[in-house]
């Protein structure tokens, strides 16, 4: 019998539902029995800030000049409780990234950078180091359900405190680092056994409800004499509802943190499947506020999936008060490079892209602990490949990059100060971005869900 | 601070009346006067279940709590030897790094969360999760714990001369739990295991820190299995 008929086209009619994504999951599923744990956030297409688009001045609206005329970027969180509120020179700071998932290198770069900005960086799921202490100005130490070293002398030593609920990547799904990233440092951090898989818990182990933690946060203020602001973080999900027990609770800084954010490894189904979108959860927290009269009162930082400047002014326009930056901080360092740096020279990773089984541009295996760029590693040789100078240097550039764009829009929104932009300033362009950021979609006045065509 | 009494005839000891300061006065002169002020013991009157009271010690001195405490009495506490006479609500002495904290009376939930170091030594019974997730810290239980206790405990131990509760020591990494009387149930990867010498001792050690009279023989030992170190498909997806 003939392999086919010379006349007869094959059959190329490819599955919408079982598409070559969906087969190569089954496949993986069926072989292993173990669901996928990736890093980075949420790859699929989502309604997000590039969906909007700003109405800027013309006749009815009066710019400023693009390059030379004033337009502030101070921004103070805090001012609702703390005696020492913090005060930032750019509305853009450095997401909460654990020492264990990153190096401390890259700790130590994320701390000058943002000394350097004028803008905080944030510990995260395994305790405040002493390289990210020394190299930041502005840090802010979160309190976590897993408490992994944490300690009242690195509390004290803080300049705020973020109480973190959940995590935009995956609400409710607790932490994981995976033995290969355990050394004999974050071993003994974490105070747990070398080489083990880490699990970080899903809730905090002395407190369940919001009254509860309004009490939490009492005692985290009484220890440090009321001076350092609190901050809660939530993972996008019920966010409307959660921005408001957050302020119940006493916060002066409510996080939300949307789906598009990342981490640095937990389960694919929850990266991709749990929480809702950044422009969805900006507008449901902004709403929140605005209903309890605190706009203004509590400052809303609002991160995931923030990349441009345009990403930057279009979260503050909609009502955030800054935005938190992780990803894409790791991105500027040299995540998902083709080569990385040093004595004087680069190198070509591909090959180390390929024995991890992805490439350039596609990779995600933070959780492997053998990034090919030396970011996501507790590994004693590949942590040397990245310069923290270099990186510093890096990060400084795309915040200022961004900085200027989002000045540079602001003026020409007319705004002297880019917290006065406002949702007035914008448009959506698909009708999904439109009902979830309840902007009109662009020529017209039509908010989906909110009615008059 | 005009609601604040000091005792004038003996001041290395200093009285603060909680019906009339506020727990932040006493915090306050905790955390930044009692440092070099020759003040070596604190009296607080009439607590009253309030929260946060001897927050955030960190330096040596005894506070005796004349009643009852809230939640996070001597939360993060460094140094300090505190003693309640009377109750406590949850989180007594949550994540301890040093010092004795006793509780003469009954300890509500999460007593000694996240402990890392020093003694939590609760006279009579405590509630659900005792010593959840703690980090190094001793505690010592003179009565019966609640269920889902030393939830995912990771070092330190854990001596109950009373009963225990369901799913003792679910997760439970490297801590140590000593129960005298009855366990309901343990949890995920915690399995109980014989008594070695160096056990026997370290019991004999902790009920001599707490003074109870009871003989280490009588203990059960309760640790990790540490089925659920590694992800993999063979733990029930326990990840």
């Amino acid at each position: 019998m003939s392999a086919s008929h010379p006349d007869r086209p094959l059959s190329r009619e490819e599955s919408a539902g079982y598409d070559r994504k969906v087969l190569d999951y089954i496949r993986g599923a069926a072989a292993h029995g173990l669901y996928e744990i990736r890093g980075l956030g949420a790859k699929r297409a989502l309604p997000s800030f590039d969906d909007l688009v700003f109405l800027a001045g013309s006749a009815t609206r009066y710019p400023l000049e693009g390059y030379r005329e004033k337009c502030t970027t101070k921004t103070v969180l805090g001012t609702r409780y703390a005696k020492k509120p913090i005060v930032l020179d750019i509305p853009i700071t450095f997401a909460g990234m654990s020492f264990g998932s990153l190096s401390a290198r890259v700790k130590e770069s994320l701390g000058r950078a943002a000394t350097e900005l004028g803008t905080s960086t944030t510990t995260g799921d395994g305790g405040m180091t002493q390289e990210e202490r020394r190299s930041s100005k502005t840090l802010v130490y979160q309190c976590l359900p897993s408490r992994y070293g944490f300690n009242p002398d690195d509390l004290r030593s803080a300049d705020a405190i973020e109480v973190v609920i959940g995590q935009g990547a995956k609400p409710g799904g607790g932490g994981m680092l995976l033995g290969q990233k355990v050394n004999p440092r974050v071993a003994r951090m974490r105070t747990l056994p070398e080489g083990i898989d880490q699990r970080s818990a899903c809730r905090h182990p002395d407190w369940t409800g919001p009254d509860d933690l309004t009490i939490k946060i009492e005692e985290l203020r009484e220890i440090t004499d009321w001076e350092k602001p609190v901050y809660v973080k939530v993972g996008a999900t019920r966010t409307y509802n959660d921005v408001k027990l957050a302020v119940h609770s006493g916060a002066d800084v409510v996080v939300v943190d949307g789906m598009q954010g990342g981490t640095a490894a937990t389960q694919t189904v929850f990266i991709e499947h749990v929480g809702i979108p950044t422009l969805a959860a900006l507008r449901q927290a902004v709403e929140a506020l605005e209903e309890m009269d605190m706009r203004g009162k509590v400052q809303l930082i609002v991160s995931g999936g923030i990349r441009t400047g345009a990403d930057v002014a279009k979260a503050l326009a909609m009502g955030a008060d800054a935005v938190s930056i992780g990803q894409g901080a790791l991105m500027a360092m040299g995540c998902n490079g083709s080569s990385w740096f040093g004595g004087g020279a680069h190198h070509d990773a591909t090959a180390d892209y390929a024995a991890i089984g992805t490439a350039p541009g596609f990779c995600h295996h933070c959780h492997t602990g053998k990034c090919p760029v030396g970011i996501t590693t507790q590994d004693a040789e590949l942590e040397l490949r990245l310069d923290p100078t270099m990186a510093a240097r890096h990060l400084k550039n795309y915040f200022k990059t961004m900085t200027m764009e989002l000045t540079t829009v602001a003026r020409a929104c007319g705004k002297s100060n880019v917290h006065h932009l406002e949702r007035e300033d914008l448009v959506a362009l698909t009708i999904e971005a439109a009902a979830m950021a309840k902007l009109p979609l662009a020529g017209t006045n039509w908010i989906p869900g909110v009615g008059h065509l | 601070m005009e609601s604040v009494t000091a005792d004038r005839a003996a001041v290395a000891t200093r009285r603060f009346d909680l019906a009339h300061a506020t727990v932040r006065d006493l915090n306050h002169f905790l955390h930044r006067e009692l440092p070099g002020s020759g003040v070596t013991r604190v009296d607080v009157e009439n607590p009253g279940g309030r929260h946060a009271i001897a927050a955030g010690i960190d330096h040596p001195v005894d506070v005796e709590v004349l009643g009852h405490g809230g939640y996070y009495l001597a939360g993060m506490n460094k140094h300090a030897n505190v003693t309640v006479h009377g109750n406590v609500g949850w989180g007594v002495a949550e994540n301890m790094m040093s010092g004795t904290v006793r509780v003469k009376g009954f300890a509500s939930e999460a007593a000694g969360a996240t402990g890392h170091g020093g003694t939590l030594i609760i006279e009579g019974d405590a509630s659900l999760r005792c010593g959840i997730s703690m980090k190094g810290i001793d505690i010592v239980v003179g009565g019966s714990i609640g269920n889902y206790s030393a939830f995912m405990a990771q070092a330190g131990r854990l001596v109950v001369c009373g009963d225990a509760g369901d799913a003792l020591g679910d997760s439970l990494y490297e801590a140590v739990i000593y129960v005298r009387g009855r366990i309901k149930s343990l949890g995920a990867d915690a399995r109980e295991e014989p008594m070695t010498a160096v056990d026997l001792a370290a019991v004999a050690e902790l009920l001599g820190r707490a003074g109870f009279p009871y003989a280490p023989s009588e203990f059960k030992r309760v640790a990790s299995a540490r089925s659920l170190y590694h992800w993999n498909a063979d733990a029930d997806q326990e990840y």
